[in-house]
């Protein structure tokens, strides 16, 4: 069975190709959804097509579904339309799967499972580095406040994250967004304060 | 509060949703309302159809296409109220353009004649003019093949229709991918301001007031919720009304540049809203008042007959076969019943037909309606034929192709 992963994302398409090749699956190819790549597609002749539902590029490879003469039977979304839990939860882990017409829904389902599974762990690892990375942003942010107000009004460390602090507490305010503040008002004013 | 999910895609004429929720207009009717911006129609359709939305600002054609089962699963899908009409541009990029009257402002006012000039400089290019359409069952797709048509080209023929979706348009047309595209705002302007391309039609020319985007329902929610159906049709109502008023032109630009929303310029933004678009790059703009509507006219109300004209484009694209059953069904997709039960207690009036001969108001029509006159507007399409829903057979035939 041949299946494509249409995606522009390396890291999910090898974290999809890698669950799928696990599973046993060995003709998989990865193709991005750019340039000319519906006439690639044309040519693999594939079985299964995977994309990420929030892909612009869907409304492209559905034209070519509708219009191609070079594929010789046709493909259409999802493989059985009244397993409606099943296409729920592909349109909630972001899945669109295309299927050749007559392919039999025992050998289709595992594969969309697994992708469901797949994109899911992605977005969750995805979510968790986003987190990462902007608490690593906030921790900079007001370590550079904090250094402000110890140059400029001679606090210790301790008490200038103190400051930030209540500021922020009697504000109703982010400890970042008054860091930020303070950070802006230093460069409008030269680094006077 | 009745928490209501919308899909929409990134687009100018997505403003009375926009602004449905951001003026409070929403809320001041009950409703929670949550737009979720998506890339493609696919997904915009496939959120609606199954279930992950209860709305959707959708092409028409699409909606009557959905219906028809013309793409993936078939639903009944119901528009009871018009988002919008006009509002796209055609644009080409400058060589293509060259072939075509220089004075922006003329060419733009007579797309017959400038679709005769383009047909005429169709055979002087290497290769078939590939021109962008944002999909299949849309009504720009639908216009641009009636234009090409209408100085003898097939537009499955002597050209190319490559469907992108609005947003990728412009860096396709940079790839050289595409040699001119058909959307809605911004992105005809967006390309134009980068340089790529040059203003050749726009939808208020080619019809003079076209179906474009719809608020769209699938028909069982829509049956099984009316209050909430219908307080959302007097939330957009109210709302239409502030997006049409030249003075709030600025703050809904600035609105809809968010990106969460649309996420271009405000600058760029406002030239649909304000009829002022700039047709070629540097030059003054050009005034077409008429270009996006959102509340004046009765523009919300959902014409039977546009539903019929919708029909008979996809009839006349070989898109779907003719069968009355297939015509009945496409008609119904409008639902000016649950429009006027919608706005009933309301003071807008509203016409007493559900259908109409389109493009047939030549200068202006006033009907009657049962809480005072509406005046109608030129709604002439370019080449001065009439489309009459009682006699879609006629009018095909009408058609050389």
């Amino acid at each position: 069975m041949r299946i494509v992963i249409l995606d522009d994302s390396g890291a999910r398409a090898s974290v999809l190709e890698e669950g799928l090749r696990e599973a046993g699956y060995d003709d998989i190819h990865v193709v991005p959804p750019r340039g000319a790549f519906v006439a690639r597609l044309e040519r693999m002749a594939p079985d299964v097509v995977l994309m990420d539902l929030g892909n612009p590029s869907r409304d492209t490879l559905e034209e070519m579904l509708v219009v191609s003469r070079a594929l010789a039977k046709p493909i259409a979304m999802f493989v059985d339309q009244s397993d409606d839990s099943m296409i729920g939860a592909a349109i909630d882990a972001g899945v669109s799967a295309y299927v050749v017409d007559g392919l039999r829904k025992e050998r289709v389902k595992p594969i969309l499972d697994l992708a469901i599974r797949r994109f899911n762990a992605f977005a969750r690892m995805q979510s968790e580095l986003d987190d990462a990375r902007s608490q690593l942003a906030d921790r900079k942010t007001i370590d550079r406040a904090k250094a402000i107000l110890m140059s400029s009004r001679g606090l210790s460390e301790p008490d200038a994250y103190a400051l930030l602090r209540s500021t922020a507490m009697n504000q109703g305010k982010k400890m970042v967004d008054v860091a930020a503040a303070l950070i802006t008002a230093n460069d409008l004013l030269g680094g006077m304060l | 509060m009745t928490p209501i999910r919308i899909a929409f895609l990134g687009l100018t004429d997505a403003a009375v949703l926009v602004a449905a929720r951001e003026k409070g207009f929403a809320q001041a009717q009950g409703i929670a309302l949550e737009l979720m911006r998506d890339t493609s129609w696919a997904t915009l359709r496939d959120r609606l159809v199954y279930g992950q939305v209860q709305a959707a600002h959708m092409l028409a054609p699409l909606a009557v296409a959905v219906t028809l089962g013309l793409s993936q699963q078939p639903c009944s899908l119901s528009a009871p109220y018009k988002l919008n009409v006009n509002g796209n541009l055609i644009v080409m990029a400058p060589e293509f353009a060259a072939a075509l009257e220089p004075d922006t402002a003329a060419r733009l006012n007579d797309p017959l004649a400038t679709a005769h000039d383009f047909a005429a400089a169709v055979g002087l290019h290497h290769r078939k003019p590939i021109i962008g359409v944002v999909h299949r069952f849309s009504s720009h797709a639908l216009i641009l093949r009636y234009w090409l048509a209408s100085a003898g080209l097939d537009p499955d023929r002597d050209v190319v229709l490559r469907v992108l979706p609005p947003s990728l348009m412009v860096e396709a047309m940079h790839a050289r991918e595409i040699d001119g595209f058909t959307a809605g705002e911004p992105w005809g302007s967006a390309a134009i301001e980068a340089g790529l391309a040059e203003a050749v039609a726009a939808s208020e020319r080619l019809w003079q007031r076209g179906v474009e985007k719809v608020l769209t329902f699938r028909t069982d929610w829509m049956e099984a919720n009316p209050e909430t159906v219908d307080a959302l049709i007097r939330a957009l109502a109210q709302a239409a009304s502030w997006c049409d008023d030249p003075a709030n032109h600025a703050e809904l630009a600035q609105l809809l540049s968010r990106g969460a929303y649309v996420g271009q310029t405000s600058e760029l933004i406002e030239r649909a809203l304000s009829g002022e678009i700039v047709a070629r790059q540097g030059e003054a703009a050009v005034s077409l008042p008429d270009f996006l509507l959102f509340a004046r006219e009765a523009t919300p109300f959902p014409w039977q007959s546009q539903a019929l004209w919708i029909y008979s484009q996809l009839v006349r694209w070989h898109m779907v076969e003719p069968a009355d059953d297939s015509q009945r069904r496409a008609a119904t997709v409008f639902r000016p019943d649950v429009y006027r039960r919608a706005l009933a207690s309301s003071d807008t009036p509203m016409p007493g037909a559900s259908m109409k001969v389109e493009g047939a108001v030549e200068t202006q029509l006033s009907i009657g309606a049962p809480k005072g006159a509406i005046t109608l507007r030129p709604d002439r399409f370019f080449d001065g034929r009439s489309f009459d829903p009682d006699r879609i057979e006629d009018y095909l035939a009408g058609f050389e192709t």
